[in-house]
């Protein structure tokens, strides 16, 4: 020890002389200690009684995580409950749309006979207010039901469930068995299940979950999934079977995101972030009885409306920039359609097309609004005034700018994979404080969303499709 | 709450402060191991409307709010489930230093009551470090419903801190844990808290490094079990030492704590 070491230095060399002085078990010794303790205090407070009755709870546990049933099930509840979303929510999505159109009508039609000038009257109802009453309507029903749904699962205890039921997966992929957690957790918000990732305690596997939750659709992508699945996927079954084939649509985009979080966090752990799966213990908790009013308050207040409201805060000036693209004209084009043309070569190349590519880019601060946005580009461009149902939003689309259904599947597929929104890529950054790794998750997944999306176009052009 | 409780004599004089915890006379943490309903304590305290989940590892910040209980302004501070003070991950750590270099006036420590055993091995941790603690039995209804009974005054007998039995989803036992509260921070309650002895030659050892902490550290609470993690020879604490991180986040927690911290009520962000 020199002299010029600091208190701490010193402290230390002191501690580490201590410790060889030490009996070489002491650390079992205290860990036994204070484990003996507890046991002999639990021991002497708890008493179990002999009264057994029937345990459904674990009987329900074996079947949930029992190694056959336990995914099947977990596909099932998952089918159920986006049967139930999209069944319950096409009603009101579409009552919704006609009221909002009706007060843009009236609002037109006031503005008008005020004389006021055309472009205010256009910026501010047909811009601002369709951006509003679009995202509204095709958001808030799905929400309202799909939310107090996750809720009641996520207080029930389903959760560690399913990270139990996918901890062998993610062990296979040299992942984090929490990092099914997480994930289940992205479904609501990827932001929220980036910071969930706190919850794992190698910085390794940390970083993997971090980096592939944007695989898992979030609640913003979910209407934009459940629109597509509905209005195309669906379209061209017989109207009984509508719901429930959007609703498998929608759970085999969802099991593609799965697969796709496995596969990249297997390839992140055999390359950049290599290193072996760690071992850690998860509680099963007991299932508990939800509180009924807890649940609608966390889905409704904290998130239905949480999620809205960022959805309007974007979709207002997303309405005002788009109606402002449209309608300034370059030569005898709009704005918006020369950007539209720009990108027309690219976007036909992974078979979707130059409106959606614009559409993405606008709605990079927020993906709810990416549909939205894409049909006031279609329909204010077009000299359509009414918001159409979504019977005649497909004949629009198809007839008049040559949709196939390779455009929707791609748009699905696109709309899975794509760059994280802004507000995910913010919590990358805050979480991992790396430039490196926060530009990795947000142009990692647009890499992978491009080249899937062009596979399959080659893949379905070649056999004549799309 | 329920209605039922907000009007029953015990909670009379609890007013719900929600995100309001300015000017306050106590500061209350609650800790516990994860899943035994600390949040659900949290919001049936102050009002507030943390979420809640049944899945360990849901609270990964802490979230503050507050309450007023006969005239003392009380903030309570929720933290993320540990299983233990010795552990590592993220969420673990931010409970661990708030336990340690927070200095709340008093600690909750919510256990399940169906599987105490293992929950005691944390409440024995934190009384290590601290006198003033109150141990809550929590989910004494799951523990009725699968026929277990807990004994809250023998648990108490052993411990030497108040013990409250509590069913905090239904408001059961929220007035007993505000009163042992009030009791431990005003002194009131007799508190001998339970120490598992150390080997001698460890305690020795232990006292030699505690001038020691001192100097490096000046002012760091919890000297004692410093000293006991240098002995165990852990890293992290040993790199915190050195770059002199672990008097910073001392003093960032008792800052953080001083502060009116909306942005940390509101958002759960540390």
């Amino acid at each position: 020890m020199t002299n010029n070491a600091t208190p701490a230095e010193r402290l230390l060399a002191q501690a580490d002389l201590l410790r060889q002085a030490l009996p070489g078990d002491f650390r079992d010794t205290l860990v036994q200690t204070l484990y003996h303790e507890a046991e002999s205090m639990a021991e002497k407070a708890v008493q179990q009684g002999g009264r057994k009755r029937w345990d459904w709870d674990s009987t329900v546990d074996r079947l949930l995580t029992s190694p056959i049933f336990g995914l099947p099930l977990m596909l099932a509840i998952l089918s159920l409950i986006f049967w139930l979303t999209i069944a319950g929510a096409n009603v009101p999505s579409a009552m919704l749309a006609e009221g909002f159109f009706w007060v843009e009508a009236q609002g037109v039609a006031l503005f008008t006979s005020l004389g006021i000038p055309w472009w205010i009257t256009g910026f501010l109802w047909d811009g601002v207010f369709r951006g509003l009453g679009w995202v509204i309507s095709v958001m808030l029903p799905p929400m309202a039901i799909f939310f107090p749904l996750f809720t009641f699962l996520e207080d029930l205890g389903y959760l560690p469930r399913v990270a139990f039921n996918m901890d062998w997966l993610f062990k296979k992929a040299g992942a984090h068995g929490k990092q099914s957690l997480t994930m289940a957790m992205g479904f609501g918000c990827n932001a929220a299940g980036i910071i969930a990732t706190r919850v794992i305690d190698s910085p390794r596997e940390r970083l993997i979950a971090i980096l592939t939750n944007n695989f898992v659709p979030c609640n913003g992508r979910f209407p934009t999934l459940i629109m597509l699945a509905t209005v195309f996927v669906a379209a061209s079954f017989p109207p009984a079977l509508t719901s429930v084939i959007a609703a498998g649509s929608v759970v085999t985009v969802v099991v593609i995101g799965i697969i796709f979080t496995l596969v990249i966090s297997g390839v992140l752990s055999r390359t950049v972030l290599r290193g072996e799966a760690s071992a850690f213990s998860l509680e099963l908790p007991p299932f508990r009885r939800p509180n009924l009013r807890q649940i609608l308050y966390t889905s409704l207040i904290d998130r239905t409306i949480f999620v809205l409201w960022r959805a309007i805060q974007t979709a207002a000036p997303a309405g005002a920039a788009i109606w402002l693209l449209a309608n300034i004209y370059v030569g005898d084009t709009s704005l918006a359609w020369h950007v539209a043309n720009a990108l027309q070569p690219l976007g036909n190349l992974v078979g979707l097309d130059g409106v959606i590519l614009l559409a993405y880019i606008i709605a990079i601060p927020a993906n709810e609004i990416v549909v939205p946005t894409m049909m006031m580009m279609y329909l204010g461009v077009g000299m359509m005034t009414d918001m159409p149902a979504y019977s005649e939003m497909h004949t629009m689309l198809v007839g008049q700018y040559g949709w196939t259904t390779l455009t929707a599947v791609n748009l699905m597929l696109f709309s899975l994979l794509h760059n994280p929104c802004a507000t995910t890529i913010m919590t990358m950054w805050k979480e991992t404080r790396s430039l490196k790794w926060t530009t990795l998750g947000a142009l990692g997944p647009l890499v992978i969303a491009f080249a899937v999306t062009f596979l399959v176009a080659v893949v379905a052009r070649a056999f004549g499709l799309g | 709450m329920t209605e039922d409780c907000a009007t029953c004599p015990a909670n009379a004089s609890l007013a719900q402060m929600g995100v309001d915890v300015s000017n306050f006379d106590y500061l209350i943490a609650l800790a516990g191991n994860p899943n035994t309903g600390k949040s659900t304590v949290f919001n049936a305290l102050t009002g507030l409307r943390q979420h809640t989940g049944n899945w360990p590892g849901k609270t990964v910040t802490r979230a503050e709010g507050g309450y007023q209980f006969q005239n003392k302004r009380y903030k309570l501070v929720d933290l993320p489930g540990t299983y233990s003070l010795l552990s590592a991950s993220q969420d673990e750590e931010i409970a661990r230093n708030f336990i340690l270099f927070g200095q709340p006036d008093c600690t909750v420590v919510v256990n399940d009551a169906t599987c105490l055993e293992r929950n005691l091995n944390l409440v024995l941790q934190v009384l290590e470090i601290t006198d003033r603690a109150v141990v809550v039995v929590n989910l004494m209804d799951e523990a009725r419903r699968k026929d277990i009974a807990v004994d809250v005054r023998a648990l108490a007998r052993e411990l030497g801190v108040p013990v409250v039995a509590a069913a905090a989803r239904s408001g059961e036992g929220l007035g007993d844990i505000l009163a042992a509260v009030r009791d431990v921070v005003t002194g009131q309650a007799s508190v001998q808290p339970k120490r598992v002895q150390a080997h001698p030659a460890l305690e020795s050892a232990i006292r030699d490094l505690l001038p020691l902490i001192e100097q490096a550290a000046p002012g760091l609470p919890n000297p004692r079990w410093v000293a006991l993690r240098l002995l165990d020879g852990d890293l992290r604490i040993r790199q915190a030492l050195l770059s002199g991180e672990l008097s910073e986040i001392a003093a960032r927690q008792r800052q953080a704590v001083r502060g009116f911290s909306r942005k940390i009520a509101l958002q759960g962000a540390q």
